[in-house]
């Protein structure tokens, strides 16, 4: 691909992640899910269960808000991913992205145009979880430099997410479809240790999130709050995110190129 | 020149009442896609925070050994709340399409026009009531016996009802399925802020204080006696006045935005 190229795909690019950006907050339902629900959940688990910390086996913590803040920014971030799902479905929809395809720019540019907006709004909603949770009490154990690894696994985590979801997006074309896998989201959610220390999970759940690439990037994310910055937890994230990316990525290739063939 | 009042006969209002409430029903069997997330997410949600947080039904003052027993109530009343969000957006989709300006011509009284709609709510949420049931006992729930299963069931339905009448009233104020979010939202608040995890006095100081206010605190207790103890009337008559109180307040409500609906 030439120099020249490559800057009129990037323009597109860029173009198309503002478009989405906008457009999520502008329509309350794309964002609603993102902010309200997650911390409607942190605020239910934390005050809920917040005893929990008291059970033997459960690791030193500040709070528990501390604790449940990674799994509310992973829930944020995989809404996040399925919003971004729905918006290119919706695209597709009304023949919007089809249009797009006709234009003189990479099919793959248009894609990673929704899913820069995506990885936009999940780090605005990781700054929020954040804030709340240092207003509510939460402290960051490795400091600035903490928040800002934390910050920069949210934005690649949902990055990730979008992928997927576009996979998903582009096979289907209809936003009732991409919509239903926000339960399966929570499935993943619960068989991770998004919300609870993994040796304090019950069977079948223990199992599964002990392989579940889900926990290494809820751990990651978790890592600089309850403690100091360790490479080896953020490694491993980065690995769990690069897992859900490669998915991601070949079943949108491969999901692109079967809609191109078959219009 | 004086104005003649057409009086309406109660067969017409009844007819109506129950071909809106048929037309609710029939939904479940057209629109199965829209009726499988209202079933799958109470049930997902019990599955997935029993094998979170089931162990803290190992902290000292919990009032049972089976967390799962415990949580049943309060995904009885999550599907009453999805049952009835289901209910607002049907109607608001009713209102976008431009069906409910049909309705609204017809020389019925309108709070007839509502009744069918918020009934169907309560029969509706049987479906859930039904699998979550069969899943919990599954899962080790303790069996309630049939006095047990009644008072819940019932309630559920009087609360799916109340629900209905909450969401039905924001589909007339804001006439669009985008306040979908805000339906659901208010339903999460008022059933998860309650001794939904825990005990009231193992919750934390905040939400120990938002539950003892919150009068579905008393509803909860009352779904909940028969799958952690006995079934007694001190336990179940607070909520009964709850739901009495709801119920009219909710449904003037309603009523009221209908009156309003148009001018």
């Amino acid at each position: 691909m030439t120099t020249a190229a490559l800057a009129t795909n990037g323009r597109a690019t860029v173009s198309l992640a503002k478009r989405g950006l906008r457009q999520a907050l502008r329509r309350p339902q794309f964002l609603a899910p993102l902010v309200i629900f997650p911390s409607l959940m942190l605020a239910a688990n934390t005050g809920g269960a917040g005893r929990a910390t008291e059970l033997p086996g459960f690791p030193e913590v500040h709070g528990f808000l501390d604790f449940e803040l990674a799994g509310a920014m992973m829930q944020s971030t995989m809404l996040a991913g399925v919003s971004g799902g729905i918006a290119l479905a919706l695209d597709f929809e009304i023949g919007f992205i089809d249009r797009l395809f006709a234009a003189p720019v990479s099919r793959y540019s248009i894609i990673a145009g929704r899913v820069g907006a995506t990885s936009v709004l999940g780090v605005m909603t990781g700054i929020w979880f954040l804030a709340g949770g240092l207003v509510f009490g939460a402290q960051i154990q490795a400091g600035v430099p903490g928040a800002m690894v934390i910050l920069a696994l949210v934005w690649l985590a949902a990055a990730a997410f979008a992928l997927l979801a576009s996979a998903l997006a582009i096979a289907a074309s209809k936003a009732s479809v991409v919509q239903g896998i926000f339960p399966i989201v929570f499935v993943i959610m619960f068989l991770s240790t998004a919300f609870f220390p993994l040796n304090l999970l019950l069977e079948p759940a223990k199992t599964v999130a002990n392989v579940n690439p889900l926990s290494w990037i809820a751990d990651g994310m978790r890592g600089p709050i309850i403690g100091e910055l360790e490479l080896g937890t953020v490694a491993k994230a980065v690995a769990g995110i690069a897992i859900v990316a490669a998915i991601g990525f070949a079943l949108t290739g491969l999901t692109l190129r079967r809609r191109m063939r078959t219009g | 020149m004086s104005t003649q009042v057409q009086v309406v006969p109660a067969s017409t209002a009844g007819a109506m009442i129950w071909s809106l409430m048929k037309r609710g029903l029939n939904e479940v069997l057209r629109v199965p896609g829209a009726a499988v997330p209202g079933m799958l997410a109470p049930t997902i949600f019990l599955l997935g925070l029993t094998a979170v947080f089931g162990n803290i039904k190992e902290l000292p003052g919990y009032p049972t050994d089976s967390f799962i027993s415990f949580m049943v109530p309060v995904s009885y009343l999550q599907a009453a709340g999805f049952s009835g969000a289901a209910t607002g957006v049907n109607l608001a989709r009713d209102i976008e399409l431009g069906w409910f300006d049909r309705l609204m011509v017809l020389p019925v009284p309108r709070w007839a026009l509502l009744a069918g709609t918020i009934l169907s709510a309560s029969l509706r949420v049987l479906l859930p009531f039904s699998l979550l049931t069969i899943v919990a006992l599954i899962f080790g729930a303790q069996w309630p016996g049939v006095g047990g299963i009644v008072v819940a069931f019932t309630i559920g339905m009087i609360f799916a009802a109340i629900m209905a009448c909450w969401t039905v009233s924001l589909a007339l104020i804001f006439k669009t399925q985008s306040a979908a979010p805000l339906m659901q939202a208010g339903t999460f608040i008022l059933v998860l802020f309650t001794a939904a995890y825990a005990p009231l006095e193992l919750l934390a100081g905040w939400l120990h204080d938002v539950a003892v206010i919150n009068p579905v605190n008393h509803v909860l207790t009352a779904v909940r006696q028969g799958f952690i103890g006995g079934i007694t009337w001190g336990d179940t008559w607070p909520g009964l006045v709850v739901l009495l109180g709801m119920l009219v307040g909710f449904a003037a409500i309603a009523v009221n935005q209908l009156l309003k609906f148009g001018k």
